[in-house]
């Protein structure tokens, strides 16, 4: 086969980083950073699910058209909350205030 | 055969973005519902369990390794260690439902599952009940994933254990770890956002 194959050593790399990972994200969930809290959890979140996608699902090896259809997928992703968000936070201009 | 290989693996790439849309519109759902009501739905938050959250999360990420190492294991012609590491893959699985359904029995018995028996003590429990059955309806979801991923896993694992695999095919132990790692990816997203950013200080 000549498919480039990752090595265990990465697997086990990519181990310790999520479990490391997932052991921040709950710390850092017990202080109070206010609105940054979900900013921070969300961007570990994301570091956590690249790892996954990249090595895990070999998306690092894989052809570019396979990074192709994930990223319109996550930008289609982005368009349903996005403009689902324009419509809510923007419902109640008008209603209230002036 | 590469290409063969290739093509397979984009399909199931192709029905993985499908997928994203399914919970994407759950997770469009909590979103909209959590800017919205956001004091019902921190309230709601405090009541997860964090230690049964994170634990299945580490138990998680241990099924995805396992998993990788499976696939592995096929790729270089090792059918006993291909099994075995699909066997732990399917046993991880279970631990994690295991949790999850103490989770929910926790839930229940303390009167949060929505419906006629629910009941809150909190600012606004109505829509604290909302929050719970997005919480419900979307670990579900993930749950029903979880199920029909260890049913996968199971085939490939009796395949395997049959001699169907080796250096030189191992689509469908690759194909399916694609779809065990996604459901991975989902609950990377679940735990933060139903269990973590709400917590109270």
């Amino acid at each position: 086969m000549s498919e480039p194959v990752a090595t265990v050593k990465t697997f086990m790399g990519v181990f310790v980083t999520l479990l490391i990972l997932t052991g921040i994200t709950v710390a850092v969930s017990l202080i109070n950073l206010g609105p940054f809290s979900a900013v921070i959890a969300l961007t570990i979140a994301t570091i956590k699910a690249l790892l996954v996608v990249l090595f895990f699902m070999e998306v690092r090896y894989s052809p570019k058209i396979t990074m192709a259809v994930i990223i319109a997928g996550i930008f289609w992703l982005g368009i349903l909350l996005a403009l689902s968000m324009t419509d809510y936070l923007s419902r109640a201009w008008g209603t209230y205030g002036q | 055969m590469e290409q063969q290989r290739e093509t397979a693996a984009f399909g199931m790439w192709l029905f993985l973005v499908t997928e994203i849309m399914f919970f994407g519109g759950m997770f469009c759902a909590y979103l909209v519902y959590r800017v919205s009501y956001f004091d019902a739905f921190v309230a709601g938050s405090q009541k997860m369990n964090i230690t049964l959250g994170a634990l299945n999360t580490a138990v998680l990420i241990c099924s995805s390794v396992t998993m990788v190492l499976g696939v592995h294991a096929a790729k270089t012609n090792r059918r006993r260690a291909t099994v075995l590491f699909l066997l732990l893959t399917i046993m991880l699985g279970l631990v994690f439902l295991g949790i999850k359904a103490v989770e929910y029995h926790e839930h229940w018995i303390a009167g949060e599952f929505p419906g006629p028996n629910f009941h809150f003590d909190g600012p606004d429990p109505r829509h604290t009940q909302l929050f719970f059955s997005l919480y419900f309806a979307m670990t579900g979801l993930h749950a029903l994933h979880m199920i029909i991923g260890i049913c996968v896993v199971g085939t490939i694992a009796y395949f395997a254990w049959k001699g169907h695999y080796s250096s030189e095919f191992h689509t469908p132990v690759e194909i399916t770890g694609l779809y065990w790692h996604f459901v991975d990816v989902v609950w990377i997203y679940l735990f933060p956002l139903l269990y973590l950013i709400s917590h109270k200080h």
